[in-house]
Formats: structure tokens, sequence, C-alpha cells
């Protein structure tokens, strides 16, 4: 039952073999953070706009049930057909139950992370039916066969050459030609034939409002539009939390999204659908999968109050590092690893480690999720059900026995900058985690323990 | 039992005691002249902004920027310049598009966010499929901030509506900004004084 390969570092290992990469992936990550920052200084009620979302947040979750019942019962008003789905599996025989009944067999999906959650797009092309993203940053991954690596800029992680490349092989661009103006027109042009020529379109859901049974979609492509307004039929995915009480609520969460996300006043579309236009069907899957079961932990029942702006993966010094395909999970990142345990606690019973629990996660959340506080916890949880890994648990045992016997401690201290001073080779190796991308510290010359014991002995 | 009564079981089993609401008050912003601050948000985020005072002048703008290209208008004053050979009961019709004029009447100064409902186009796609956009908005239906906006929309009925604000934008690429990834590749907006009739 141990699981016994931390993943995590293993995939952020292969992610640091290209060194300059690292840097420039850090760096972009980096100066995105550095626009939100400038955009949350622009508000001087910033900090009680994080406080006033946190709180509705507070009140969703603690009358969902309740919210969920209002709000099916207004969108069936407003004429959109309610399906609930408890778990992945179910989520996507809805979809195809939909697709098959008119008779379709190619769609338009605009980016939606529960849809990734769910692998709706494994599960659809192997019953024969084509999915093309229309985000631009998800069709390049798509035509790479790779899973996002961010949930909001989830090509982060290509150089334009490879997208360049990508664009040869499957749009028939030019070789050679990787300038992102000319790229994104060619994905314009192809994108439109397929906006134009499908007839149903998938889109994922930002807030869904109890009080109307709308629900927004923001993006600022404005693809999400383009391919619900375009089809016949328009299937919206969205899990239960994404709910909020009333339509002005929505003022306080547009002011914070797109600040913290990309440091934007404003997603350049806040679309807001509440019936299906004239002639075309409108389809709501409430997906539950392991929600439910979050909220009623305690510890970790906050991290449903995430709206996904990507704010705590692009200020974390960890994925910055390790690249957001070392999370395995279709949400990278800081929030990722309390979400992804929910669902698994063996398979990604490594994340909740790869922090360095510095918390700025937590300082740039906008619905005040305590994102650090929480990793900590996980961690517990799972030492606790024997999901830590081999290796770590040796190490805190040995731990544990150095620093409860005093004798112990001094021997080991002493060997320890004996060896570091006569034979740094034995520590400076690839061998030792701690050499890694960085060195040793210089040894000191005497313990503070010798050091006390000499100047005591002087004083007295 | 059926998904929806074993989801709706689980949630209230395990939702938190029930906490209130918070008040949300409008906030002061830190700008008092919300033209300015309206014009300078959406300038910095690709759009473009005219000062006119008729339609007369709008008119003129865009004869000169689009010439005798396929237009669409919701505004009266504007047909001239209308194409007639479209399909406007079809929106896929709508593709060929060149230029959608729309006239809105709310707009956020804080973020330069237009709201736009289906009422004010002919077909939902209109505003997301031109090659171009237009907006007019009367400077006396700008306000502060999305709270006043909420404000002012409250429970407004309609099918679908939308903020817009600026051209249809990625940066997927190396996070280099390009202008009309799907929707419209340009959007003017015209801020126009109220007429005297």
């Amino acid at each position: 039952m141990h699981k016994t390969i931390a993943e995590h570092p293993s995939l952020a290992d292969k992610f640091n073999k290209d060194e300059e990469r690292v840097n420039w992936h850090d760096q972009t990550l980096w100066w995105v953070r550095a626009k939100r920052d400038k955009a949350a200084h622009t508000l001087p009620e910033w900090e009680d706009l994080r406080n006033l979302a946190s709180q509705i947040k507070h009140n969703v979750l603690s009358n969902l049930s309740e919210y969920l019942v209002q709000f099916e019962e207004n969108a069936l008003k407003n004429n959109i057909q309610v399906h609930w789905a408890a778990d992945a599996q179910e989520h996507n025989a809805i979809v195809k139950s939909i697709l098959q009944k008119h008779g379709v067999a190619q769609i338009v999906k605009s980016k939606s992370m529960l849809t990734e959650e769910c692998h709706l797009n494994d599960y659809l092309q192997k019953e024969g039916i084509e999915v093309i993203d229309t985000d631009l940053g998800e069709r390049i991954v798509q035509l790479a066969q790779e899973p996002p690596s961010h949930i909001v800029l989830p090509c982060i992680h290509k150089k334009k050459e490879e997208i360049g490349e990508l664009f040869h092989l499957h749009l028939g661009t030019p070789a050679g030609n990787a300038d992102p103006q000319f790229l994104t027109a060619a994905a314009r042009l192809h994108l439109r034939e397929k906006f134009l020529t499908r007839k149903i379109a998938i889109t994922g859901v930002n807030f869904a409002v109890a009080e109307t049974g709308e629900f927004v979609v923001c993006t600022n492509e404005g693809n999400a539009d383009m391919g619900a307004h375009l089809a016949d039929v328009h299937i919206a995915c969205m899990g239960i939390e994404k709910l909020i009480p009333e339509r002005h609520h929505l003022g306080v969460f547009l002011r914070l999204l797109a600040r913290s996300a990309t440091g934007q006043p404003i997603t350049t579309y806040s679309s807001h659908f509440k019936k299906p236009r004239q002639g075309q069907e409108m389809h709501l899957v409430l997906v539950d999968n392991g929600r439910s079961r979050q909220l009623g932990r305690e510890d970790f029942r906050n991290s449903l109050k995430c709206i996904r702006c990507g704010a705590c993966m692009n200020t974390c010094p960890v994925y910055r590092r390790s690249g957001g395909h070392s999370y395995h999970n279709a949400i990278a990142g800081p929030i990722g690893s309390i979400l992804a345990p929910n669902l698994d606690m063996k398979d990604y019973a490594d994340l909740p480690f790869a922090s360095t629990l510095c918390g700025s996660c937590s300082n740039v959340c906008p619905v005040k999720i305590d994102i650090h506080n929480q990793l900590y916890k996980w961690r517990q949880v799972l030492v606790q059900q024997g999901y830590a890994p081999a290796a770590k648990k040796a190490a805190m045992q040995g731990m544990a026995f150095t620093f409860s016997h005093p004798a112990f401690y001094r021997m080991a201290g002493k060997t320890g900058k004996w060896f570091m001073k006569t034979t740094p080779f034995v520590v400076n190796n690839s061998f030792n985690p701690w050499y890694k991308q960085r060195d040793m510290p210089e040894p000191p010359k005497e313990s503070f323990h010798d050091w006390y014991k000499k100047n005591r002995k002087q004083n007295e | 039992m059926n998904s929806r009564e074993k989801i709706l079981q689980a949630v209230k089993q395990n939702q938190p005691e029930p906490v209130s609401l918070p008040h949300i008050p409008f906030f002061t912003p830190p700008f008092t002249n919300l033209e300015q601050k309206f014009t300078k948000v959406l300038q910095s985020i690709g759009g473009e902004v005219h000062r006119v005072s008729s339609y007369a002048e709008i008119n003129q703008i865009l004869k000169k920027e689009f010439g005798s290209k396929t237009i669409f208008s919701s505004a009266q004053e504007l047909a001239e310049l209308m194409d007639t050979g479209l399909d406007y009961k079809n929106a896929h019709a709508f593709a060929d598009l060149e230029l959608a004029v729309v006239e809105a009447n709310l707009a956020v100064a804080e973020n330069s966010a237009i709201w736009v409902t289906e009422a004010m186009v002919q077909e939902r796609a209109l505003p997301f499929i031109a090659q171009h956009l237009a907006l007019i908005i009367q400077p006396q239906n700008l306000v502060a901030t999305m709270h006043e906006a909420y404000a002012r929309i409250a429970d407004a009925d309609y099918g679908f509506a939308t903020f817009i604000a600026g051209p249809s934008k990625t940066a997927d690429i190396e996070q280099s900004l390009v202008l009309g990834a799907h929707g419209p590749k340009s959007l003017l907006v015209f801020l126009l004084d109220r007429e005297i009739a």
C-alpha cells in the first residue's frame, strides 16, 4: 500500500535537464506574477475584495445544497437542460449521450479544466468523436498530444519555435516561421472553419448564479462565444462549487479574476448565458467528482473556494522551476496539490510535498485560501495514512532518533563537519539531493555546543 | 437513488454551519473623471477611443476606415453604411462581415468593459464573429466600477449579455500579445455626446 516512487521530483528532474528553459519558464511566470501585483495595487480596496470574495464563497459552501436546488430551478425556467454527474465517468457519459442524440461526431470545445479533470477528450476520442480545443494554447498542446501545463496559460512551457514546427506539421504553415502574430493568424483561420461547421460546442463555466440560473464564461480570445453562438447545441460543464448566490456578486469576482490571473483589468469577454437562443439547445452538467467529499474535510474545505485564476502557480517557486507537467494532474501548482489528493490519495501523495511552504500562494490567492497551511496539513494526513515516500519516512525516523539522543547528535554533527571539511566529495555529489542545483554550505569551525561550553567557562 | 439526490445528500451532509452573506459596498474609486479613466484603460488594452459629437462624425470616421467593406450596424443613423446583401437572420452569414457597429448603454470606467445585451445585436454571434467591432456609448452611461454596473443591471432580463473589454486577444505563444485571436481584431469605441435633436 506504500507509494514508493516520488513522482513529482523525478518528473521535475526531467524538466530541469534543460537549465536555460527552466530559467525562461521561471522568469516568464514571474513576469505574469509582477503584472498581477501591479493590477492589484491599482485598487485601494484590494484586500477588502479578497475578504469579501472569501466570505461570499464561505456562504456558498455552507448553503451549497440549497443553492444547487435554487440554481437548477431557475436554470430550468430559463429553458436550460440540467444534468447531474456524480463522477467523471458519469459526466463523460452524459456528454456522449447528448452528442449521440444529435448524431454528432465532431465538436468544438473551449477551455474547461473540469473536462480535463474528467479526461473527456480521451474518452470521446475512444468513442470515435473528434474534439477540437479552440483556446489557442489548448489547441497547441492538443496538436502536441500533451495535457495543458497551466490552467490559464496552457502552453506556457512551449517555445515559439516548437509551436511553429507543430503548425507546420498540422496546419501547413511554412517551415521555420515562429512569429506569434503569424501563427495566431493561421490558427484563427483554421479554427474559424471549425466554429462554422461544428453543430455542438462545449464550454466550461467560471461562475453560475443561483438567483438567476445563468452562468458566466470568461475568455480573452472569444472562443467560447464563437463556439456556443454558432452551434445548434451548447453544453456547459461545471463543478458544483462554481455557484455564487446573486448576480451582483459577480462584481466582486470579475474584479478579482483577471487581475489575479494575468494582470488585466478584466477578461476581454465576460459572457452571461441565461437562456438558449431561439432554436438552440442548452445543456448544463453539474459535476461532483469528489467535491462533496472535500466539502466534508474541514481542513481542506476552503480549497473549493478556488476561482481558477492561476495566481498561486505563477508565484510558486516550485511550480516555476518544475513545470506544470511534473504535477501529473489537470490542475498543477499549489492549489492542484490540495485538490488532487482528494481525488486519489495514493496517486497524488507526492504533490503536497512539492512545495517550500513559503506561503506566497496564500498571499496572492484572491479568495484567501490558506493554501500553504492546507499543503502542510495534507502531508500529515498522507503520512498518517501510510502514503509518505519510503525515503522520506526513513529520513524522518533517523532524525527523530538523532534529536532524542544528545550524545549521538553531537557525534553525528562532528562527523558531518569532518567529512565536509576533509572529503567534500562525500557530500558534494549527485546522490545527495541537497547538492542538486545548489552548493553545500561551508562547515562551521566549531559547533554552537562547543562554542557555548568554551565561552561559558570563560565568563564564569 | 439517482445522482442528483446522491450529490445533494452528500453536499448537505458535509456542508458547514451556515454563514451569512457579507454586505458589498460600492467603494470609492481612486479616480473622479470617468471618461478619462475609461479612455486610458481601453487604450492600454488595445482599444481605440473617438470622442464624437454626432452620428455624422461616426459615419465619416467609419467611411474613411472601412470604405465600402461589409458593415452591419444596429444604429439607424448609420443605415447608409449598411450592407444590404447580408442574410441577417443567419449568424453564419456574419463570417464575412468586416465591421459590426453596436450601440451600448452601459460601460465601466475601471476596466473599460462595455455591456452588450442580446437585444442590441441582431445575432449573439455578431460582436464576436465580425473582423472588427465598433461600440457606441454615451459618456453619461459610464459608471465607475463593476459594483455600480451590476447595480444598474440588477434583475434585468436577457437571454445573453456580455461585457466586452477591448479586441479579441491572445498571449498563448510565448506571452506575446496578439490582437485578433478568434473575434474582432480591433475595437473602436465612440464616446458620443448626447445629441440635441
